[in-house]
């Protein structure tokens, strides 16, 4: 069985000492690892962003895409292949702003696969402009004055749009964000796992202290039941979006996979392509 | 005895004009007629004038006609709109109820049948256009139990009480207009047909065969007009072979998730028209830069921005390929006939897959939709080459070595492995890479990966890549035309052979990368060369002038009204211009 070590590739990351990222990439070789899967069964579709890089940090297939549409990427992969584990990750500005519209239809149409977010409420590779997930006055190089936009809630957006897993963590408590991703993984349709990673180098605001100050972990609730859906969307709002843990979890409802009519469990991409000659003649004769 | 006649139903969209012409060409097709059809719609679902013709011909056909013989009106402004095409001893069948008139100075006889009386006599106004086409078949003189058998089909489903019923009210308009006509019109009277029944098809249909043909099993896909058919007709069929279609949010979506798939393994496709395109630019980027297979449709029509979303128009083909920012290796195809729909198709899939590029086929509305004659499919036709795709065990990797899945070649395609594979892992990425796929930002690397990518494609020509009807070697004319325009090139070649006028007819079928060794030779023995296009800029006319020269000897024949070329728009021009 493979150890995360094996999850490791040599390549170095080109993120700032301190990215809260190091810890997301760290969290993903270990909960691989703990479920038992090996490299090849995993494949990691990220966007671009600071954190998109992290397909490129981690040995399993990756494909490193364009800005915003990691999910529908990953979803073809998971059509294609769903013997496949497939994980989508990428910032916040990458899954709220200009992929937002993907975000909530991948949520809507419930394909296994796992989406991790980067959150750091500003956009990192580009030096610091603001972004959804920015609060209100929040001061960047596109907002010198403060944003006057209100801040989306991905948390909500999610509950709302009918997600039937979803979980916030930090990047620092890598023991949760872990068993979370473990768990996103194992999952039975679409996971959304928000993760507060802080970028070190624009976010001045928004720091590892910060975070530990306003953090709510649900742990704190021990009469909190993730499978009602109403006292979710009231903790969320609760506690202003910034709890954390396992929110959310629907394990009836069927996957995409599951419920689209003629699939089969075996992975598509292992079929024959070929078409009989009785399947053809079948086709045609329907044009007479 | 004529050999070829023309139909025309007009009346508001949503009034049965579609289920009347689906069941009059059936019923023809039946008997064998070659057929080739013609729908005028607008971007609106009930009301408006909406008319369907269709051409029916005892020998092959590929162009709408210049003319009209029969004209079937439900309403007053179906027959103002239409009548101009009637040619002399041409008929209108129209409904008495709003007393229709054949405007001044047309010369058409008029039957006025009680149809929609009829039609609520029996039950409902609802098969109004059984009568009307009750009415017209019966004029034709062709026998009226080929016509019940397509009603039964038509309404089979629902029970035989209601066919009974329309098979009555067919019954009904027929005895109606014979009695006023004294039987069947002489001058309508066709030559039987081989007996033989065709393939019947829009090229929507036979792109979406092929597909499957082509082993294609998952497609993503937004509705446009005129691209939806594709997707209606795989999510029927896809199913019953382990795959599906997915509806996505938008076609960024639609072309990342074909790109997501095809990089699985799976063979997936998209399609759309001109908006779609748009949003896939990036896509169809990424696709070039990470060598993943991808196959596209761009059912052209009118653009820009929404344009004329319901009309013919060929004015994409510069988008198609200078489209996407940067450069890929990137092939665009134009099928120009519902066969060629079919097996460009299959060519596709294996040209995406082989070369590990975007492929995009370029049909136009005409094409997509006229509803047409089509020729037997060859099944032996049908190959699936899948590449350098490696399927086989794979060989331990050194430590931290990955799969050279860019691996420098001499042909610049590198061996590719599906995710899932053991020892295949390697990284894809739209950055710059190296041959294990991953990012870098050396001149060297970067200069030798842009040589590979784009040195791909140096010596692809599909299958007829420029299709020539070349029997003369100093023609007066070549004409160049591309999509659904070369039926009616031909139609006017055979007119103006009559009067002695040599004509060349070339249609060029690989758009990109522009296959001009093969175009050449064609224009070197041209005294004067016409490129034929629905666009107003000229764009396959500029693409020839870029890539083969002869300036001189071009001219252009614009079409941009929305409206396809009519043979004898064709006709006068190659006069004029000879
Ligand atoms: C279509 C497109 N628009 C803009 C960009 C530039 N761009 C790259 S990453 C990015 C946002 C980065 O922020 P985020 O997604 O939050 O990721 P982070 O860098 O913070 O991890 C932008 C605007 C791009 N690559 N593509
Ligand atoms: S800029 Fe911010 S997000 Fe990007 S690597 Fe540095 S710390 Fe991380």
């Amino acid at each position: 069985m493979a150890t995360f070590k094996e999850f490791r590739n040599n390549v170095k990351p080109n993120w700032c000492p301190g990215c809260g990222d190091f810890s997301v990439q760290a969290s993903i070789q270990r909960a691989a690892a703990n479920i038992g899967l090996e490299p090849h069964q995993l494949a990691v579709i990220s966007g671009i962003g600071c954190s998109g890089r992290i397909s490129g940090y981690i040995n399993a297939y990756g494909l490193h895409g364009i800005h915003g549409r990691a999910l529908p990427i990953a979803q073809g992969v998971k059509l294609a292949n769903r013997e496949l584990t497939v994980i989508a990750s990428g910032g916040d500005g990458d899954g709220f702003a200009i992929g937002m519209g993907h975000t909530v239809h991948a949520i809507r149409r419930n394909l296994d696969i796992t989406y991790i977010v980067m959150d750091n409420q500003i956009y990192g590779l580009t030096k610091g402009q603001t972004s959804p997930r920015s609060a209100e006055g929040f001061k960047t190089k596109s907002t010198p004055e403060g944003s006057i936009e209100s801040t989306l809630s991905p948390l909500e957006i999610a509950l709302s749009a009918g997600a039937t897993f979803v979980a916030q963590s930090f990047s620092s408590d890598l023991k949760q964000l872990t068993s979370l991703i473990e768990a996103g993984m194992q999952h039975k349709g679409f996971s959304l796992i928000n993760v507060f990673s802080p970028c070190v180098t624009f976010n001045k605001v928004n720091t590892y202290d910060w975070f530990k100050e306003h953090i709510v972990n649900l742990e704190q609730f021990p009469e909190y039941d993730p499978s009602n859906r109403i006292a979710a969307m009231n903790k969320i709002m609760e506690t202003g979006g910034m709890l954390t843990g396992l929110i959310y979890q629907d394990k009836n409802r069927k996957s995409y996979e599951d419920m689209a009519v003629g699939f089969g469990q075996e992975a598509l991409a292992k079929q024959d392509l070929s078409l009989s000659r009785e399947q053809f003649d079948k086709l045609v004769a329907e044009f007479k | 005895m004529i050999s070829q006649l023309s139909w025309k139903i007009g009346g508001q969209q949503g009034e049965g004009v579609e289920s009347t012409d689906r069941i009059f060409s059936t019923a023809l097709n039946r008997l064998g007629y070659y057929l080739y059809g013609y729908r005028h719609f607008s971007s609106r679902i009930k009301g408006g004038h909406t008319n369907n013709k269709i051409r029916i011909s005892t020998k092959p056909i590929r162009a709408i006609s210049d003319d009209l013989d029969i004209l079937v009106a439900f309403d007053q402004e179906s027959i103002d709109l239409n009548a101009g095409e009637l040619r002399a001893g041409g008929v209108v069948v129209a409904d008495a109820k709003f007393s229709p008139t054949i405007p001044e100075g047309i010369e058409a006889r008029l039957f006025a049948v009680p149809i929609t009386a009829i039609a609520e006599e029996l039950g409902t106004s609802l098969m109004k256009n059984m009568v009307a086409s009750g009415a017209s078949w019966a004029l034709l003189g062709l026998p009226l139990e080929v016509f019940n058998k397509a009603v039964e089909e038509e309404f089979g489903r629902k029970g035989p009480a209601v066919v009974e019923k329309n098979v009555q009210a067919v019954k009904r308009g027929a005895e109606f207009v014979l009695e006023q006509a004294g039987g069947p019109l002489e001058q309508f009277k066709l030559e039987s047909a081989d007996g033989k029944q065709k393939l019947f098809m829009i090229g929507n249909e036979a792109l979406g065969l092929g597909a499957i043909a082509a082993g294609c099993r998952l497609m993503s896909a937004y509705p446009i007009t005129p691209a939806s058919e594709i997707m209606e007709y795989l999510i029927k069929k896809l199913p019953k072979f382990g795959g599906t279609v997915v509806q996505t949010e938008d076609e960024i979506a639609a072309a990342t998730m074909a790109i997501g798939a095809n990089y699985a393994g799976v063979r997936t496709m998209t399609a759309s028209a001109g908006p779609g395109l748009s949003l896939m630019m990036e896509s169809i980027g990424l696709s070039g830069m990470t060598e993943t297979p991808l196959v596209i449709v761009d059912t052209q029509r009118g653009g820009p921005s929404t344009g004329l979303p319901t009309k013919q128009e060929q004015s994409d083909i510069n988008a198609l390929i200078y489209g996407t920012h940067g450069e890929i290796p990137k092939v665009v195809l134009a099928p120009s006939t519902i066969e060629e729909c079919f097996y460009d198709m299959v060519e596709a899939f294996n040209v995406a897959e082989v070369y590990q590029v975007p492929v995009i086929v370029a049909t136009d509305l005409q094409l997509s939709l006229g509803k047409q004659s089509c020729e037997p499919l060859d099944y032996g036709r049908i190959r699936i080459e899948r590449g350098k795709l490696q399927t086989g065990e794979l060989p331990e990797r050194e430590p931290n070595k990955l799969f050279p899945r860019y691996e420098f070649s001499e042909d610049g395609i590198s061996p590719r492995v599906l995710p899932g594979a053991m020892n295949g892992i390697h990284h894809v990425t739209g950055v710059e890479h190296d041959q294990e796929g991953k990012p870098s930002e050396s001149a060297d690397n970067r200069r030798k990966m842009m040589e590979k990518r784009m040195g791909k494609l140096d010596s692809l020509r599909i299958t007829d890549a420029v299709k020539a009807d070349a029997p003369h070697e100093a023609p007066d004319l070549v004409v160049v035309a591309m999509g659904s325009t070369g039926g009616t090139v031909d139609e006017a070649r055979l007119r103006l052979a009559q009067e002695g006028m040599a004509i060349n007819h070339v249609t060029v079928r690989q758009l990109h990368p522009f296959p001009s060794d093969l175009l050449e030779p064609h224009l070197r023995k041209a005294k004067k060369v016409v490129v034929l296009e629905n666009n107003a800029t000229g764009q396959l006319a500029n693409l020839i002038k870029m890539n083969v020269g002869c300036h001189d000897k071009i001219e252009s024949l614009l079409k941009y009204d929305g409206t396809p070329f009519l043979p004898s728009e064709i006709e006068k021009a190659c006069r004029e211009m000879r």
